[in-house]
């Protein structure tokens, strides 16, 4: 199949003129409350054409609401958004004519074939049945879904349903791909090809944006990402600049029952207490964990193979370090 | 915030995709639905027709079936609006997530609930018009007149269409339209001259009549299919528009409060 009709090089004509060096999406000062609570606190983001910005947050940090106002499909309490360089709310409708969306629950229509899917969802942009017709299959052969074209949704496993629904976002060949949660709930397999197919559209130049909790996710598939709390963004850069960032290089999670120096039944936290310190530049306790931050991970792990009922895993530093030291270890429910 | 729920209805050509959604569903189950439509209205006519007929041998001049047949068409036209405008909408809108759907593309509320009135007054126009088309067939109508009934079941669909996505808008579940059809609906058909005339009711429940849109649609249905014209049309015909339009307004405010907040 021809990969890149589905980019934005096979953009119809009339789009691309307008698109001279502008954002396809920019978010100033965005805020939204619900009565006295504060949803998202001030949020500024500017993607840049053909990269892959992610918001990566515990859930509640405000990111489906950001994607909300993005889209214009609830109104900011304050703030300036242009999407596809239109003012939105104002012209929010012209504006998705360019933007596909995959969002979190899939809602394919249930009473409906994969085809016939594809079909309406393309008539809602105005779309001739003809010209709708002539794309089906090359969504489906781009979902992995060639031999589904006249099987009903509820026959589908739910990566296919997901593959189907990322098929109809790009019904209309959007220059901006907004995903909301893409994996939540799919099986490794699943997972892998859809992340397989989203950076086929990223180097295809299609600009991507996400929304995650996974960090592997986030660290995987973004040039950039936005780290979200509260609806604040805590931090911003390349999954590396951030880890370069914010935590030491190397991590040692340690665990185990400690029986040094005569403790018995003591735990990992009994030895870091008395000498993750020495060792660590910083070090935290989770749990029946400690994770010692570290440059030179050696003497530490030297000193560890000395210590009787100790367990290490050593590891280089990851984004979802930089996450938990940003947000926190409670949880968020 | 709250105020801008209720600016007007912002209406474009983009409502026809998403009634075709609905009619292309349809299409496919069309059968049982179609049945089902018909069915209850039907055994009204017949069963109440003539086992009523039988104890009253004229009602305002008119055999009993003949004075029902007219009711019978009004009432399976508002039957068939409030049921897709009730259950089918809220399906859609809280169940299936199919508007989340149609938000997405470049289609706004406005256009989606625009697409349920008027799917739903089409859907309410093919159980209308099939119980004209059986009352004239099997000649319980004066036919003179009866072709003018079909723009008024038009009406009569959109009108309760609008009143139905009221309802919808502020449902939290299915048990919810229970109220609808016990409180407003049943009462309604009871008191509006769909079964006896309603010149016969107290003064004072003469005015709740009047203030029932049911009532002004009887009042057109009836002579028109008595072979006559029907008095101050224009009253009858502004009262079910006002209806229309004001609850469709209020259906869309609570709808955008619903899902765009």
């Amino acid at each position: 199949m021809n990969d890149g009709a589905l980019g934005t090089a096979a953009l119809p004509a009339g789009h691309s003129a307008a698109d001279d060096g502008r954002a396809p999406l920019a978010i100033r000062a965005l805020t939204k409350h619900y009565g006295d609570t504060q949803v998202v606190a001030g949020v500024d983001i500017e993607l840049r054409r053909g990269e892959c910005f992610t918001l990566l947050g515990p859930n509640g940090a405000g990111k489906t609401t950001i994607l909300r106002c993005a889209l214009g499909l609830t109104t900011a309490s304050s703030g300036e958004i242009t999407l596809a360089g239109l003012p939105v709310p104002e012209r929010a409708r012209e504006a998705r004519m360019r933007v596909g969306i995959v969002p979190q629950l899939d809602n394919l229509d249930p009473d409906f074939t994969c085809a016939e899917n594809l079909l309406v969802y393309g008539r809602y942009f105005g779309f001739h049945d003809v010209d709708i017709a002539a794309r089906i299959p090359e969504l489906l052969a781009f979902a992995g879904l060639e031999g589904k074209r006249n099987e009903r949704i509820q026959t589908l496993s739910g990566g296919m349903k997901r593959r189907l629904t990322l098929a109809r976002a790009l019904v209309n060949r959007p220059e901006l791909l907004v995903l909301d949660e893409p994996t939540t709930g799919l099986d490794p397999q699943a997972r892998h090809l859809i992340w397989d197919r989203l950076k086929r559209l990223i180097r295809d130049g299609t600009t991507v944006l996400l929304t995650t909790h996974f960090m592997d996710e986030a660290e995987r598939l973004s040039d950039r990402l936005a780290i979200l709390d509260a609806g604040r963004i805590l931090t911003e850069g390349s999954p590396r600049q951030l880890i370069a960032a914010h935590v030491e290089p190397q991590v040692v999670e340690v665990y185990g029952d400690w029986t040094g120096e005569g403790v018995r039944g003591g735990g990992a936290e009994a030895w870091a207490v008395g000498h993750a310190d020495a060792f660590s530049r910083r070090f935290e306790i989770s749990g029946e964990t400690a994770f010692c931050y570290v440059s030179d991970a050696a003497p530490l792990i030297a000193h560890l193979e000395t210590q009787p009922g100790l367990r290490y895993l050593h590891r280089p530093a990851n984004l979802e370090d930089v996450f938990l030291r940003l947000t926190g270890r409670e949880l968020r429910d | 915030m709250m105020s801008s729920h209720w600016r007007p209805p912002r209406l474009s050509l983009r409502f026809v995709p998403v009634w075709q959604r609905h009619f292309l569903v349809w299409r496919k189950l069309a059968l049982p639905s179609v049945l089902g439509n018909l069915a209850d209205p039907m055994i009204y006519l017949f069963g109440l027709g003539f086992g009523i007929g039988m104890l009253v041998p004229e009602v305002a001049g008119v055999p009993y079936i003949t004075f029902l047949a007219a009711g019978m068409v009004c009432y399976s036209t508002m039957n068939s609006a409030s049921f897709e405008s009730l259950y089918s909408s809220f399906s859609r809108m809280h169940v299936q997530k199919t508007w989340d759907a149609i938000l997405n593309a470049p289609v706004e509320l406005d256009d989606i609930l625009l697409g349920e009135l008027v799917w739903a007054a089409s859907k309410a126009f093919l159980a209308g018009a099939a119980i004209l088309l059986v009352v004239t067939l099997v000649g319980f109508t004066e036919t003179r007149y009866a072709l003018w009934v079909l723009p008024l079941i038009v009406l009569v669909g959109l009108t309760f269409a609008a009143l139905g996505l009221i309802v919808t808008a502020l449902a939290p579940s299915y048990d919810f339209f229970m109220y609808y059809f016990t409180l407003f609906i049943t009462p309604m058909t009871l008191l509006s001259g769909v079964f006896f005339p309603i010149d016969q009711l107290p003064a004072g429940v003469r005015f709740l009549t009047d203030i029932l849109p049911l009532t002004h649609a009887i009042q057109i249905a009836r002579p028109l299919l008595l072979g006559e014209i029907p008095q101050a049309i224009a009253i009858h015909l502004l009262v079910l528009i006002a209806y229309g339009v004001a609850g469709f307004w209020v259906a869309l405010a609570h709808t955008r409060r619903r899902l765009l907040t």
